[in-house]
C-alpha cells in the first residue's frame, strides 16, 4: 500500500511554508481544539514533546530497556511518513530497526513469529487503513495463539502500532478509524491515546503486555498535540478509562482525538445551556472500563458517545447496549450517539463527516430536553 | 505537516545522490552529498553523460545488461528444476556417494516411525468412519518428506507445519497418547480439546500449534528465524506447507521477507499433486513451487518426496547453508497424496482408483525404505511381522486410553483467550456456571471434568 498521501503532499506542498499553506493546515484541522495534559511533579522531569516524539520516546525506552525488542514496518528505517522512528536504526542499529517490504500480510505474520520465537515485536502498519491485508493474521492468529494452543504458545509480545483517524484531508484510505472490526476479537486488547503524556505510557504497557496489542495513534495529533511528557520510564494502566472533567448531568464518552471535541463540548454546554457534563476518555476499547463508564451514567443518568468510525456496528453500539442493560433504572433518557455517517470516509466533504463539537451540542441539547 | 512535506523532499534528492555515488563505486554517506550538493540532480545529469555509464544499466531496482532485442523471458525457457534421489524404486543406492550413511539403527528408527505413523493413520482414520472422533487427516505416501526431513534437523529447530506433518512430531518422540488425546480432545490434551483434531503441537519437541488457516504460519516462521537470529542460538526454523497453500498471498510474503530480511528458515513443500480436488493444473502455471524460489533470492532444491534419503540429504545440506549463512532456502518435496484429503473428502469424485493404486504400490515410501534395508540384512519378514503386531497394539492401547478419559472441565471454554481472565470474560464464565447448574440435565456435564 503505497502513502499516495505523502507523495501527493510532496508534490503539491511549498517546501517553505506559505501563508496560504498555514491556512488550509488551520482549516484542515480546525474540528476541535486541543486540550493537554498534564502531570504531576512527582512524575519527575519532564519534557516538550508533541505525539510522534513522545511515541518515539515509547519506543526509545521499549528498544533501550529490552534488548530483544525489534521495531519495523514500511519504511520506519529512516525514521518512518510520520516521524515516529526517527533516529532509532542510527541509535539501536539496523537488526533492530528495520524496513520490511511493502506486504502488511507479511509484517503481521512476521510479528507473530518474533513474539513466539520469543523476542518482542513492535509493528507498524502505515496507515490504519491498510491494516486490512492483516486482518487475517490478526484476528484467526495473533489473537487465538494463546488459546488454540493451551497455553504452550502465545504471542503476548507483539504489539501492532497504526496511525488512524481523520487528519483534514485524508479521504478514504487516509482516514480510517477500524477500532471496531477489532472490538469483535477475543484475544486481542485495542488501545487509542488521546496525547502525548498517555501515548508514551500506554504504548510502553502495550509493548509489556502479555497479550496481542494494536495501538492506533490519532495521526492528526501527532504535530498539533504537545504536552510535558515524563522523560523516564512510565507505564500507564490498559482497561482503565480517564474521567477528565466531572459532570452531574450527562456522561460523554468518546477515545483518541474525538476527547477533545468531547472537552469543547462540555465548555459549550456549561456556557450555553448551563449543563454539567462528566466527560470520559474509554482509552482502552477492548476490554474497556464498563465500571467506571457504568458508574458515570448511574450519576448523571444520560449518555451520548461519540466516535469518528461509522454509526452502524461502530463501538459505540457496545457501549449503548452494555450501558442500557446495566443502568436500565437511571436511564433518564435514550443513549445518543453521534458518530461518522454510514459511508465511506469523503475527501473534500470532511467538515460535514465528521461528529464535531456542534453535531455533539445538538445531540446534549437534545438528550436535556428530552 | 510541512516539515514532513519538506524532510520528503529533502530524502528525495538524498536518494538520487545516493544512487550515482554507488555506480561510481565510491563507498559514500549520502547524507553528507545532500549536505554538500545543493543541485543534486544537476549532479547526476553530469555524471550520466560520462561514457562510463552508457555501458551497464544503473537502475536501482535490478542488476543486468542492456539488451537491443525485443525478446520476452518465456517460462518454458527449461526442462523444469530436475528431481533429486539417492534411491530408485526399488530402494538401490543410484550413486553411492551420496548414501547419508546413517547406519542401521537410524535407518530402522526411520521405518519404525514412519510404519507407526501409518498404523496410526489406519485405527485413526476408521475411528472417525465410526463416529468415535470427529475429523481425521492422514499422511498416506509423505511419510517419507517427514521423517526424512526431521531426521536431518536438530530436535531444538523449531518446526510450523501445516496438518499433514504429523511424522515430524513422532520423529521426535511426541508420545501415542499425546497424538490421541488430541484427537479426542479429552483432559490428557495439552491443547485443552479446544480445537480440531490433527491440530498437534508441542512445547516440548518444539513445534508450534497447528491451525487451520493454510499459509498463516509461513511469515510466522520467517519472524522466529528471525527472532533465533538475533538470539544467536544456533538453531534455524523450518516451515512446512503443501502447494495448495503456496498459492496464498502469505506465501509470498513468507519467501521475500526471508530473503530480504535474510533468516535461517527452510521452507519445505510436500507438493502431492492435489489442494482437496485441486489438480496442480489449476493451482499453478510455473514450474512447481520450486522454480519460484530463486526469483525470491533463496536457494532452492526439488527432491523426490518418497526417497527419504533423499529428502534427508537436501534437508541436512539446507539447514547447513541456513544456520552459517543466515539465509533462506527452498525444498520442494515431489509426492502424492494416496489417502483422501480428509474424512470428509471422498477423492474418487476427482480422481481415478488407479492412479491412487499405482503410487501406493509403485512408489511408496515405507516400501522403498523397506527394500534397502532388506537388502542390508537389517530387515525380514520376521521382523516386519513382529513390529506391525507391536505397532498396532501400541496404537491400540493408547487409543483405548484415549476414549475412556473424561473432557477437561468446561471452564476451560474461557481460560488462555488472555493472559490473565479479564472481567467481561470472568462475569461470562460465572453466568454459564449459574446456568449450567439449573439446566445440568441438558448439558454433556457427565462427560467433562469438573
Amino acid at each position: 500500500m503505497l502513502p499516495h498521501f505523502m507523495l501527493v503532499k510532496r508534490v503539491l506542498k511549498p517546501t517553505v511554508a506559505s501563508p496560504l499553506y498555514n491556512a488550509l493546515a488551520k482549516r484542515c484541522s480546525s474540528h476541535f481544539t486541543y486540550f493537554p495534559d498534564t502531570v504531576p511533579e512527582s512524575m519527575g522531569e519532564t519534557q516538550r514533546l508533541n505525539l510522534f516524539q513522545s511515541i518515539n520516546n515509547a519506543l526509545d525506552t521499549a528498544l533501550a530497556t529490552d534488548n530483544t525488542a525489534v521495531v519495523f514496518g514500511e519504511d520506519v528505517g529512516f525514521g518512518g511518513v510520520f516521524r515516529c522512528t526517527i533516529g532509532l536504526q542510527d541509535k539501536f542499529g539496523k537488526d533492530r530497526v528495520f524496513n520490511t517490504p511493502l506486504c502488511e500480510q507479511g509484517i503481521a505474520g512476521f510479528a507473530i513469529g518474533v513474539a513466539v520465537g520469543g523476542a518482542t515485536a513492535i509493528a507498524e502498519i502505515q496507515f490504519a487503513d491498510y491494516i486490512f491485508p492483516a486482518f487475517d493474521q490478526i484476528v484467526n492468529e495473533a489473537a487465538k495463539y494463546r488459546y488454540r494452543s493451551g497455553n504452550i504458545f502465545n504471542c503476548g509480545s507483539l504489539t501492532f502500532r497504526a496511525p488512524c483517524g481523520a487528519v483534514g484531508h485524508g479521504a478514504l484510505y487516509h482516514s480510517q478509524s477500524p477500532e471496531a472490526y477489532f472490538a469483535h476479537t477475543p484475544g486481542l486488547k485495542v488501545v487509542v491515546p488521546r496525547g502525548p503524556i498517555k501515548a508514551k505510557g500506554l504504548l510502553l504497557a502495550c509493548i509489556r503486555d502479555q497479550n496481542p496489542c494494536i495501538f492506533l495513534e490519532p495521526k492528526v495529533l501527532y504535530r498539533s498535540a504537545v504536552e510535558m511528557v515524563p522523560a523516564k520510564d512510565y507505564t500507564m494502566p490498559l482497561s482503565s478509562a480517564d474521567i477528565l472533567v466531572e459532570g452531574e448531568d450527562i456522561t460523554l464518552v468518546a477515545w483518541g482525538t474525538q476527547v477533545h471535541v468531547l472537552r469543547e463540548v462540555a465548555e459549550l454546554a456549561r456556557q450555553q445551556l448551563n449543563v454539567s457534563c462528566e466527560v470520559i476518555d474509554l482509552v482502552t476499547i477492548l476490554p474497556w472500563d464498563t465500571e467506571t463508564v457504568f458508574n458515570s451514567v448511574k450519576k448523571t443518568g444520560r449518555m451520548l458517545i461519540a466516535h469518528e468510525a461509522p454509526i452502524t456496528n461502530g463501538f459505540g453500539a457496545e457501549i449503548a447496549a452494555a450501558v442500557q442493560s446495566e443502568c436500565f433504572l437511571h436511564l433518564e433518557a435514550p443513549i445518543e450517539r453521534v458518530c461518522g455517517f454510514d459511508t465511506p470516509f469523503p475527501h473534500i466533504f470532511e467538515p460535514f463527516y465528521l461528529p464535531d463539537k456542534w453535531r455533539c451540542l445538538s445531540a446534549v441539547k437534545k438528550l436535556m430536553t428530552y | 505537516m510541512a516539515a514532513s512535506a519538506r524532510f520528503s523532499w529533502c530524502l528525495l534528492a538524498g536518494a538520487r545522490a545516493r544512487s550515482w555515488s554507488a555506480t561510481s563505486g565510491a563507498t559514500h554517506d549520502w547524507r553528507v552529498t545532500r549536505a554538500g550538493h545543493r543541485h543534486p540532480v544537476t549532479a547526476l545529469i553530469t555524471r550520466a553523460l560520462s561514457s562510463s555509464l552508457e555501458e551497464q544499466p544503473n537502475f536501482p531496482g535490478s542488476r543486468s545488461k542492456w539488451t537491443e532485442k525485443l525478446d520476452f523471458v518465456q517460462p518454458d525457457l527449461y526442462d523444469g528444476i530436475p528431481v533429486y534421489r539417492v534411491m530408485d524404486r526399488k530402494g538401490q543406492l543410484i550413486d553411492e556417494a551420496s548414501d547419508p550413511k546413517l547406519g542401521e539403527e537410524v535407518v530402522v528408527r526411520m521405518y519404525h516411525r514412519m510404519t507407526l505413523l501409518n498404523t496410526m493413520d489406519r485405527i485413526m482414520y476408521e475411528s472417525q468412519r465410526q463416529g468415535r472422533i470427529s475429523f481425521y487427516m492422514t499422511n498416506y505416501g509423505e511419510e517419507g518428506t517427514h521423517i526424512g526431513s526431521a531426521a536431518a534437523l536438530d530436535e531444538g529447530d523449531l518446526v510450523y507445519g501445516q496438518y499433514r506433518e504429523a511424522g515430524v512430531l513422532m520423529w521426535r518422540g511426541f508420545p501415542l497418547d499425546r497424538f490421541m488425546n488430541q484427537c479426542y480432545g479429552n483432559e490428557g490434551d495439552k491443547g485443552k480439546g479446544r480445537q480440531m483434531p490433527v491440530h498437534y503441537g508441542s512445547h516440548e519437541h518444539n513445534f508450534v500449534t497447528i491451525s487451520s488457516p493454510l499459509a498463516t504460519q509461513m511469515p510466522q516462521a520467517v519472524g522466529s528465524a528471525y527472532a533465533y537470529k538475533r538470539a544467536q542460538n544456533g538453531k534455524c526454523v523450518i516451515c512446512y506447507f503443501g502447494e495448495g497453500t503456496s498459492s496464498e498471498g502469505d506465501a509470498h510474503a513468507a519467501f521475500n521477507f526471508s530473503a530480504t530480511l535474510e533468516c535461517p528458515v527452510i521452507f519445505f513443500c510436500r507438493n502431492n499433486g492435489y489442494a482437496i480436488s485441486t489438480p496442480t493444473s489449476e493451482q499453478y502455471r510455473g514450474d512447481g513451487v520450486a522454480a519460484r524460489g530463486p526469483a525470491y533470492g533463496m536457494a532452492t532444491i526439488r527432491v523426490d518426496g518418497n526417497d527419504v534419503f533423499a529428502v534427508y540429504n537436501v534437508t541436512k545440506a539446507a539447514r547447513h547453508i541456513t544456520i552459517t549463512e543466515n539465509r533462506p532456502v527452498l525444498i520442494e518435496a515431489m509426492t502424492y497424496r494416496i489417502g483422501h484429503h480428509s474424512t470428509s473428502d471422498d477423492s474418487s469424485a476427482y480422481r481415478s482408483v488407479d492412479e491412487v493404486r499405482h503410487w501406493d504400490s509403485t512408489q511408496h515410501p515405507i516400501a522403498r525404505l523397506r527394500a534397502y534395508m532388506t537388502a542390508q540384512g537389517w530387515w525380514d519378514e520376521t521382523k516386519e511381522k513382529q513390529w506391525k503386531d507391536d505397532c498396532k497394539r501400541q496404537v491400540m492401547q493408547a487409543f483405548a486410553r484415549a476414549e475412556r478419559r473424561l473432557k477437561p472441565s468446561w471452564k476451560e471454554m474461557f481460560t488462555d483467550v488472555y493472559k490473565e481472565m479479564p472481567n467481561h470474560i470472568r462475569d461470562q464464565y460465572e453466568y454459564m456456571n449459574a446456568h449450567v447448574e439449573e439446566y445440568e440435565d441438558h448439558y454433556p456435564v457427565k462427560n467433562f471434568a469438573k
